[in-house]
């Protein structure tokens, strides 16, 4: 694998209780793919999110990106560094609308002059501006850039969480079941979305049920089941894995 | 002007800084009833300091407001942790306690229950009040217009996904609760070195509801809704007067009213965009 690592896990653990939701996980993620992270349900991969952005504390490993170890931050300082996601239960301000939520994603932009509340630095509001209507363009939602989002369908509302990922200008982005709840015809569509993301220059961590989006689109693949990571590799490597047969389909006797 | 429509928007433009105190901490999420809290702060303050200390007008209604809004800070920080119905208890305490402190403390200075009599030498007038007034819709219209606008109103929506896009929301809820105490401050000390005269039993909990009350008839989603709000609040009740006894019983019935026909208040955000009038713009984006 080519491209230095932007974000490592080493040997992570979280616990709820007496439930062991993540258990010495280490992956690493190199700049410039398209990485999978798959599992069946209870599996910790949403955790595994949460523990990235600080919004669980880890119990003990570590977690870097960019030479910066970010157990010790707090989720609005993480994703200052160039991180963003989206939900698995779509979360939108139900207030705001589609243009908005792009603009509010750049509003804590940590590019050059990005920062600060009453920016008068006109160039550089121009530029923000014109990279909103470019995200827009992007997924389409040009056209619906005046409505409320939360009034927007299912599938619309999927890409406006997308946009306003994008707005935060992120090196990484991590999608947390993106096609979830989306119809063939939409699903093809956020595959082509997603390949221009990459093309953008975005790594992309991806969390999906959808083989069709992970077989299709990852270079790399990492397998959770209970806690644990127990496969990773290319799509082919995990296809025929058997560790992860298992899981998904249960031991032969 | 007659000393009526005098004291009548005089009462109005007390009011309206009074709606946008509770607007301020309402834009990112925070509901409190303890305004009356922070108002009876600055009232106070402002008073012992013009009348024990002689000093201008001026600087006592910038302190009192000011000494509020550090007390607001303060207050704010632990109310971070409280969300919702429990927050709008512990604001209603919070105004209880500096009540019982202005009854029960610093008699010998404030009169305590007898009452803050003798504030006369430095009044304020009409232009003071909508002088203040106009400061703060200043600072309100460019605030919404603002990234920092924008932000506000996604911590409204959800402060959780709203750390997660990087929002210090620690700094924005602590920043909002406490430029909402300070503007009661200095709305607190209007009052005061108006009316002349201040008794703790003022600033009780219906004060603060009805503070409350004109932000949810105005419509809490711009800060145009508040100043509706207390407008309406100030001046119908008064024209009403000849309904005679039937008068407050119309006035509930009207709010009553009023939250059936527009549950988000009367101003919404969609009716303040200037293409929600044009014809046929809003047809070709649905």
């Amino acid at each position: 694998m080519s491209g230095e690592p932007i974000l490592m896990l080493y040997s992570v653990h979280k616990s709820f209780g007496g439930v062991e939701a993540v258990r010495d996980l280490t992956l690493s993620i190199c700049a410039g793919h398209i990485y999978g992270l798959i599992g069946p349900n209870g599996a910790g991969k949403t955790t595994v999110f949460n523990l990235i952005t600080g919004v669980y504390p880890c119990d003990l490993g570590s977690i870097r990106m960019a030479d910066k170890e970010l157990t010790q931050l707090k989720p609005h300082q993480i994703v200052r560094l160039g991180l963003a996601r989206t939900f698995q239960t779509i979360r939108l301000f139900a207030n705001l609308t589609t243009w908005e939520h792009v603009r509010v994603g750049q509003s804590q932009s940590t590019r050059p002059g990005g920062r600060g509340i009453f920016s008068l630095d006109r160039a550089h509001k121009k530029r923000l501006k014109e990279e909103a209507h470019r995200i827009l363009d992007l997924l389409g939602l040009w056209e619906v850039r005046f409505r409320k989002a939360s009034t927007l369908p299912y599938g619309i509302q999927r890409k406006v969480e997308i946009a306003r990922a994008l707005g935060m200008g992120p090196k990484l982005l991590l999608l947390d079941e993106p096609a979830a709840g989306l119809n063939i015809q939409e699903t093809e569509d956020l595959l082509k979305t997603l390949g221009k993301i990459y093309e953008l220059g975005i790594t992309l961590l991806i969390i999906e049920h959808d083989m069709r989006v992970i077989m299709g689109l990852c270079r790399h693949i990492f397998v959770l089941n209970f806690g644990q990571k127990i496969a990773e590799g290319t799509p082919d490597q995990i296809r025929v894995n058997e560790q992860v047969i298992e899981a998904y389909l249960g031991k032969e006797e | 002007m007659s000393s009526y429509y005098l004291d009548l928007f005089s009462a109005m433009g007390i009011n309206i800084l009074l709606a946008l105190s509770v607007y301020s901490p309402l834009a990112t999420g925070q509901l409190s009833i303890g305004n009356a809290g922070f108002m009876a702060i600055g009232a106070y303050v402002s008073a012992m300091l013009t009348v024990h200390l002689h000093l201008p007008l001026f600087p006592s209604l910038i302190a009192g407001g000011v000494f509020a809004g550090v007390v607001g800070v303060l207050v704010g920080f632990p109310a971070l942790r409280i969300k919702g119905i429990f927050l709008a208890m512990v604001t209603l305490a919070f105004g209880e306690i500096v009540r019982n402190f202005f009854l029960n403390f610093l008699t010998s200075l404030t009169g305590g229950a007898y009452g803050f009599r003798g504030i006369g030498n430095r009044p304020v007038s009409l232009f003071w009040i909508w002088g203040c007034v106009a400061f703060f819709l200043i600072l309100f219209f460019f605030l919404s217009r603002s990234r920092l606008g924008l932000t506000m109103m996604a911590t409204h929506d959800d402060d959780t996904v709203s750390e997660l896009i990087g929002i210090n929301v620690v700094h924005l809820k602590v920043g909002s609760f406490g430029l909402g105490a300070l503007i009661a401050g200095i709305a607190g000390g209007l009052y005061a070195h108006y009316y002349l005269y201040l008794e703790p039993e003022f600033f009780n909990v219906w004060q603060s509801i009805h503070m409350v009350l004109y932000v949810i008839m105005g419509g809490m989603l711009t800060f145009w809704g508040p100043v509706l709000g207390a407008s309406i609040f100030t001046l119908l009740p008064e024209s009403l007067r000849f309904l005679q006894d039937w008068r407050g019983a119309f006035f509930g019935a009207f709010i009553i009213g009023l939250m059936i026909a527009r549950p988000s208040g009367l101003l919404t955000r969609e009716i303040l965009r200037l293409d929600f009038w044009l014809p046929g713009r809003r047809g070709n984006l649905g």
